[in-house]
């Protein structure tokens, strides 16, 4: 990797004014980061580490009962923390291996926006609030396309607020090499209706499969997705799958985390 | 035959892995680990277009960057030799294989993604990778050639510019014999015929490779570190056709080494480029691969395309085969890389059948991919997929059950002379197949099957026979095949004067467990503990001699070479001992460690007569040396045919074409064994490799850019333990090898060769199963593959 400066601010207010300077660089656990750096495929000046920023860091259930996660939290932490929302606990104790998990953090997962990734799926279909050194942003407004999102420049996501669905479930069906979602579907059923959002498919990153949700929010069982599937048009074709086999598992893989909602 | 545990110590004793202490406590001594006084670092900056016309490399800018020791570029190595191919394979018209210079470093084009273009050596490595950054290469890009059928059309672009096209050699075997194969198939009740592609695999190897050069002006002495299955073959071939140094100036050392599995047999331009640097730059010069670039620069495995036909009678014997396949080269030729389609692919066309008739052709083709050399099994899991997937496809055509179709056409007498040129010694293939159905559990099969369908899955149930040759080689044969080296071995048994030994072996292990096996072979033979017994490998200064580690041979070659030395040892011992004892050494005898006269309570201990060797006050020295060493070279009569019968269950989730391997049964002959749990875990590992080539691993490049899609883990699956099931094998049905003093055949390749035809035979039958009349899928069969031909059954 190529030399930078390296930053580890205390508090948010540090670490948004270390982000200020010249082609500074924020990092969650680093799991994408540094083996970019590693492959001198990025070359900040300044890494600034958010691993250690008390503020950040943690879970807790708001006011409106929603369970709030510090930005800089844990896959582990989570995993292991989360029992609140246990259909996110158990996404997060699925992400990568332990190493990862110990490392990884939802702000970095989230900023990341990687199209694969787990976590989008959790904050889409969970109606999450991104809360940011300057704002709140809803899920829906967050995820933009592939590795987009809405922060701007220098914006750190210092803490996700997640409403508690009465039964939710995430699966996974994993890419054989990477053991990234291949396709991922997160299904949260709430009181006012059902969200289902799907990762690893899409050309335009996650997404909400807008018919599932409706069939679902009538008939909250896996029946209730027959016959219903995706445009193969916008899906991601590779050498791990078709863009129409992703559109098929997008199907398949709803059914089953609708089975297995709890 | 006694169970497994019974013998607690010498031949048949699962004696621990010595070597593991070091290996798991962190103490392992690899090559990376090794750092020299001094040492500068080497950068490569290469190729990222897979064709091109390297028009000028300009390193001024670099040369003047920080650290920056010396910048070398394809025109340094000039006045030096290419890297050279081990064996000259004669087409069908009697011609020579076509060869192409294999620089050290492009000059003049650049043939493949990863060929290295210029080495920046430095003090540091990152030093060196930022002063490469700032080399200006001006390459103008040409069309590249991947696909082996485009290749070979007529006015396709050529990989060689001084070559007459891309083909490599045509070879046909046997030639003489093809007119009667063809009137077979005239004449033939039925033919199955199958189109497969043997995927294209990296190897993987746990360590990357490492390369090491060191030079002393003041003796002119050149010391490589290499990360290699065989150093006195690097120190022949790099020595004498690449940079011209002679043995007794060129010392190789390849300590412990992470994992082979071929890829470490060959000779690399890394490792002549950092033996000529560190005299070129008066500094050890350190080279350690990324992963990156080891997919790029490793030789790459497999890589057919082939057409097989199976000619059957009226009574559904075997009346012919025939194939043609299309065996990918990549850009040059590695060091063994021709000879795996034809000598050890041909040659194993019979399989386990009396098929009276075969014809292999093969087509070797250049393309602008990493070369393609030997991978665990080279040449014999492609004949071994081919036969035993037609010979499935052919049971499902007539309607017979896949078992006694192969039953019915097993060779049963031995020695046997197939009709590819070699004579199979010894087997049993009835014998494996019974132990197959008992520890599968064949019987049990159906209403596993119905639990499966119970779930919404289809089970399918794979069966597979297979053969090997290993114990590379006859020199004399495999010399008239084209071979430029003999494939003997060596071993020097050293016996110190209080009796422990030392084994010089020519056998190279990295990750074998020759350091606990070979010991228990001597151990057996003098009737001595096995610690007192150490092998000394991976160092040319060290042994005698030896041609390494691969195919299968340590043992049957290497091993028969040290026995022989052992034998040599025990004769002189008896003559000390019967001067000791003041008898004939006629009538010694060696028992547990005590020489005795027949017959009589007299006797001496083995450290007694090490000690008279070595103290000779008391001794014939008129009659004898005092000393106690002995060296032995073998040279294998045959090869050795270890064979086996393989079984997989799979489960298929037609909802996603998701395959898991439920069960997995392995019934191998490998001769006698000397320690079976360390046999048990060659084929835990052979299985897992044959699994992930079946199911997981699939080395893709893009057909239009050339560029390697499947550059890093994130997109090639190798195989992990979650993706296997606990195996049951068994190695009981041995029957030794007739032609090597310890009866042995060898294990290593076995799984590996074994596996891919019965997961894929699985598949198939599960496919069946649901109804869906699939009749091939290519490897791997990934979730996607399998998906889309349940769709379109």
């Amino acid at each position: 990797m190529y030399n930078f400066e390296f930053e580890k601010p205390s508090s948010i207010a540090d670490a948004v004014a270390a982000l200020g300077g010249d082609e500074a660089q924020a990092m969650g656990g680093g799991q994408t980061l540094i083996p970019t750096l590693k492959q001198r495929l990025a070359s900040p000046t300044t890494l600034v580490s958010l691993s250690n920023i008390p503020e950040m860091q943690g879970i807790c259930t708001g006011d409106d009962g929603a369970l709030c996660i510090g930005g800089s939290t844990t896959h582990g932490a989570v995993a292991s923390g989360a029992g609140a929302y246990p259909g996110l606990a158990a996404l997060a104790g699925h992400i990568g291996d332990p190493a990862v998990r110990n490392r990884g953090t939802i702000g970095g997962s989230l900023a990341n926006n990687d199209p694969s990734a787990c976590y989008p799926a959790a904050a889409l279909a969970s109606g999450a609030t991104l809360v940011t050194n300057t704002r709140e942003i809803a899920a829906d407004d967050y995820f933009l396309g592939m590795f987009e999102t809405a922060l701007e420049e220098g914006e750190i996501v210092t803490e996700v607020r997640f409403p508690i669905p009465e039964v939710s479930h995430y699966e996974k069906f994993v890419q054989p090499a990477s053991r990234f979602a291949l396709v991922g579907v997160m299904v949260a059923k709430f009181a006012d209706g059902v969200r289902v959002a799907i990762t690893g498919a899409s050309e335009e990153g996650v997404f909400r499969w807008a018919e599932a949700e409706a069939a679902l929010s009538a008939n909250f069982s896996s029946d209730a997705l027959d016959g219903l599937i995706l445009d193969a048009d916008n899906m991601i074709g590779d050498l791990h799958g078709s863009k129409e086999y992703r559109a098929h598992l997008c199907g398949v893989i709803a059914k089953r985390a609708v089975a297995k909602a709890a | 035959m006694p169970k497994d545990g019974e013998i607690k110590s010498g031949i048949g004793a699962s004696s621990k892995r010595r070597e593991d202490v070091r290996f798991l406590t962190g103490n392992g001594n690899y090559t990376d680990d090794i750092n020299i006084r001094g040492q500068a670092y080497v950068f490569f900056l290469r190729s990222d277009v897979a064709h091109g016309t390297l028009n000028s490399v300009d390193t001024s800018a670099a040369a003047a960057m920080p650290g920056v020791v010396k910048i070398f570029t394809g025109a340094d190595f000039e006045a030096v030799g290419g890297i050279p191919c081990g064996w000259l394979v004669t087409d069908k018209h009697g011609e020579p294989m076509q060869e192409p210079k294999h620089p050290v470093l492009a000059h003049g084009k650049v043939r493949h993604v990863g060929e290295p273009i210029a080495a920046v050596v430095a003090d540091s490595l990152e030093q060196a990778r930022d002063a490469a950054e700032a080399i200006e290469v001006d390459i103008s890009e040409l069309s590249a050639v991947i696909n082996m059928k485009d290749a070979f059309k007529e006015g396709a672009t050529k990989v060689h510019d001084d070559l007459t096209s891309n083909l490599c050699y045509d070879w046909g075997f046997v030639e003489e014999n093809k007119g009667a194969v063809d009137e077979a198939f005239k004449n033939a009740h039925h033919v199955t015929t199958l189109e497969l592609v043997n995927n294209r695999l990296v190897a993987n190897p746990m360590e990357p490779r490492v390369a090491i050069g060191d030079y002393a002006r003041s003796d002119e002495q050149h010391t490589l570190y290499t990360t290699s299955q065989n150093p006195h073959v690097i120190r022949l071939l790099m020595g004498a056709f690449v940079l011209g140094i002679p043995e007794h100036k060129l010392r190789v050392i390849s300590p412990d080494v992470g994992g082979g599995f071929g890829t470490k047999i060959f000779h690399y331009q890394e490792e002549a480029f950092c033996t000529f640097a560190a005299k070129a730059c008066n500094r050890p010069v350190k080279w350690t691969s990324s992963r990156s670039e080891a997919f790029m620069s490793d030789a790459h495995g497999r890589d057919h395309v082939t057409t097989i036909q199976l000619a059957l009678d009226k009574d559904n014997n075997f009346t012919a085969l025939r194939t043609d396949t299309l065996a990918n080269m990549g850009a040059y030729l590695s060091t063994f890389a021709s000879s795996v389609p034809t000598w050890l692919h041909g040659t194993l066309m019979a399989g386990n059948y009396k098929t009276p008739l075969i014809y292999v052709n093969v087509k070797a083709m250049f393309t602008n991919t990493v070369p393609v050399d030997a991978y665990r099994g080279a040449g014999r899991p492609e004949a071994t997929y081919q036969i035993e997937r037609v010979i499935d496809m052919a049971a499902r055509e007539l309607g017979a059950d896949p078992v006694a179709l192969r039953r019915q056409n097993y060779v049963t007498e031995f020695p046997y002379a197939t009709p590819v040129a070699v004579e199979y010694d010894t087997g049993d293939y009835h014998a494996t197949m019974d132990k197959l159905e008992e520890i599968g559990d064949f019987t049990g099969f159906e209403a596993r099957r119905k639990e499966s369908e119970a779930k919404g899955k289809w089970r399918g149930l794979g069966i597979n026979n297979y053969i090997e040759a290993c114990g590379i080689a006859p020199s004399n044969l495999v010399g008239q095949l084209g071979a430029r080296a003999g494939l003997y071995d060596a071993a020097t048994v050293r016996v110190n004067a209080t009796g422990s030994i030392s084994v010089m072996v020519g056998a190279h292990s990295h990750g074998q467990g020759h350091e606990t096996a070979f010991p228990q072979v001597v151990a057996d033979m003098i009737g001595i503990d096995e610690s007192q017994i150490d092998i000394v490998h991976g160092d040319t200064s060290k042994i005698p001699f030896g041609m390494g580690t691969y195919g299968s041979r340590s043992l049957a070659v290497c091993g028969s070479a040290m026995v022989r030395a052992t034998e040599k040892i025990i004769a002189k011992a008896k003559k000390i001992a019967a001067h000791l004892l003041e008898a004939s050494d006629t009538d010694i005898e060696l028992k547990d460690g005590m020489f005795s006269v027949a017959g009589t309570d007299k006797s001496v201990a083995w450290g007694d007569v090490t000690l008279a060797a070595y103290v000779p006050h008391n001794y014939p020295l008129e009659e004898i040396e005092p000393g106690l060493e002995e060296t032995a070279f073998y040279d294998p009569s045959n090869f050795t045919y270890p064979a086996g019968a393989y079984a997989c269950e799979v489960e298929v989730d037609p909802d996603t074409g998701k395959v898991t391997i439920e069960r997995f049964a392995a019934a191998d002959d490998f001769g006698n064994v000397i320690n079976p749990m360390i046999v048990s875990g060659q084929v835990h590992g052979g299985i897992a490799q044959g699994v992930g080539q079946a199911l997981l691993e699939g080395c893709s490049y893009d057909e239009e850019s050339g560029q390697l899609l499947t550059g890093s883990y994130m997109d090639y699956a190798m195989p992990r333990a979650d993706d296997l099931p606990f195996y049951s094998v068994d190695h009981s049905c041995q029957t030794p090898c007739t032609h090597n003093p310890l009866g042995v055949k060898g294990c290593g390749e076995a799984g590996a060769i074994g596996s891919p035809p019965s997961v894929v035979n699985a598949v198939i039958d599960a496919l069946h199963s649901g109804g869906k009349k699939v009749a091939h899928i290519d490897m791997p069969l990934t979730p996607d593959r399998v998906w889309n031909a349940i769709n379109n059954a």
